[in-house]
């Protein structure tokens, strides 16, 4: 083989391992292959508090990772959390009265959103609003209910 | 003139001229290398062979480091992570530190040791020898023939060998974490797949790694011309390529990094 050639040769392999390495990346460790899919559908949920909840959090059924938190913002009106969830295409029929509740994974781990089905026929569509919704619980309030309530029950 | 209150403010002042005017010629080397981009379309072969000495022998190393480093960050991290329970993040943990910050930040420094100063020195030689003067003489520009070339190979192969970097060393920590420490493999990939986001993390360490490129190849190319022409001047000036390969690059790391991620 030729100099030339053998240049050509280890360069080739360079720029395909290098390539490679890069589509490693992409596809094994980033989460392209779960939620970028184009027929991913919103809805979205207000909850009174959300506690520590995160962009991008997981929303699960049944435990099962079905979406993820898109967006989180406030309703100037209501003064509550308005939090937008974008759902995989392959999970396009919840029932309509399905109900959404922030629970944490563990006793210290992050939050996620949980939700239940419902029982009707019709299913939620893109831009729905999810009518039942349960708050995070905040380890704070419970902690100081509790103290407030073995007080009261002191005397 | 040389009155003794004045001398070291003088030299303050020389400093600063000096530096101010390095900057002034390097972008003016900058401007005429880029310039001179568009004729490598025409020598695809001298580009080539830059690549083989900048990217493809810098491969060896890359690797190996990927490799060891990707396996030390499994296994302190591990021991970390172990104490609250939450090893199954090891995959996450190694991934994002290896693709937002060591993946980039490790392969320029190392590729300024093992193909900075390779270039600085090979160019600096060249001008001892008075090889880029003959040239100018013959009317072949000498930004064409031997700048553009290496310039360019280094732009190509820095992202490529930092993703290399990055894989290996995401493999590595696998090795430790899973085939030592007993973590879950399963738990390792999903965790790191769920957390690592395409262009927050991915892109950004890439966009990280073309720009450090840039940065490592511009001061190497560019101590390599500007140098002093004698042997102390070629010396010099390959261990600036290093220092102030090293400085540019965590400095520029500091910035990229509080622009990307800060805002999370």
């Amino acid at each position: 083989m030729s100099d030339k050639a053998k240049i050509e040769l280890a360069v080739g392999t360079f720029v395909v391992i290098g390539l490679a390495a890069l589509l490693m990346l992409a596809l094994k460790v980033s989460n392209l292959s779960s939620f970028t899919g184009g027929n991913n559908y919103e809805l979205n949920a207000s909850f009174e508090n959300i506690g520590g909840l995160k962009v991008r959090a997981p929303v699960m059924m049944a435990g099962v990772r079905i979406g993820e938190v898109k967006g989180i913002g406030l309703d100037m009106e209501t003064f509550e959390a308005q939090v937008t969830l974008s759902i995989s295409g392959k999970y396009a029929s919840l029932p309509k009265d399905s109900s959404a509740s922030i629970f944490t994974s563990g006793l210290l781990g992050e939050q996620y959103i949980a939700m239940d089905a419902g029982g009707e026929e019709a299913a939620l569509k893109n831009g729905d609003d999810i009518v039942l919704s349960q708050s995070a619980m905040v380890l704070e309030q419970v902690l100081g209910q509790f103290l407030f309530s073995k007080a009261a029950g002191d005397e | 003139m040389q009155n003794k209150l004045a001398s070291p403010i003088q030299s303050v002042g020389r400093k600063t001229i000096n530096s101010i005017q390095r900057l002034g010629r390097g972008s003016l080397f900058l401007l005429n290398t880029v310039v001179a981009f568009p004729s490598l379309i025409k020598e695809f072969s001298l580009l080539l062979k830059q690549i083989y000495s900048v990217g493809v022998l810098s491969m060896q190393i890359i690797i190996v480091s990927g490799l060891t480093v990707g396996m030390v960050l499994g296994l302190q991290g591990y021991n970390t992570l172990v104490d609250f329970g939450a090893e199954e993040s090891l995959g996450q943990m190694v991934a994002l530190s290896l693709v937002r910050e060591m993946g980039p930040v490790l392969t320029a420094l190392l590729f300024a040791g093992r193909a900075g100063s390779a270039l600085t020195a090979e160019i600096g030689l060249m001008k001892v020898t008075e090889q880029l003067p003959a040239m100018q003489m013959m009317a072949v520009d000498p930004y064409k023939k031997v700048i553009a070339p290496r310039f360019v190979a280094g732009l190509i192969s820095m992202p490529l060998l930092a993703a290399m970097f990055s894989a290996i060393g995401i493999i590595g920590g696998y090795l430790v974490g899973v085939g030592l420490l007993g973590v879950d493999g399963g738990a390792f990939w999903s965790q790191m797949t769920s957390k690592v986001d395409l262009y927050d993390d991915i892109l950004n360490g890439v966009i990280k790694s073309i720009v450090f490129g840039w940065v490592a190849v511009w001061i190497a190319v560019y101590e390599g011309y500007d140098a002093v022409p004698t042997t102390d001047g070629v010396s010099r000036a390959t261990t600036r390529t290093v220092v102030n390969t090293a400085f540019a690059v965590l400095g520029l790391d500091f910035i990229l990094t509080a622009l990307m991620f800060g805002g999370v």
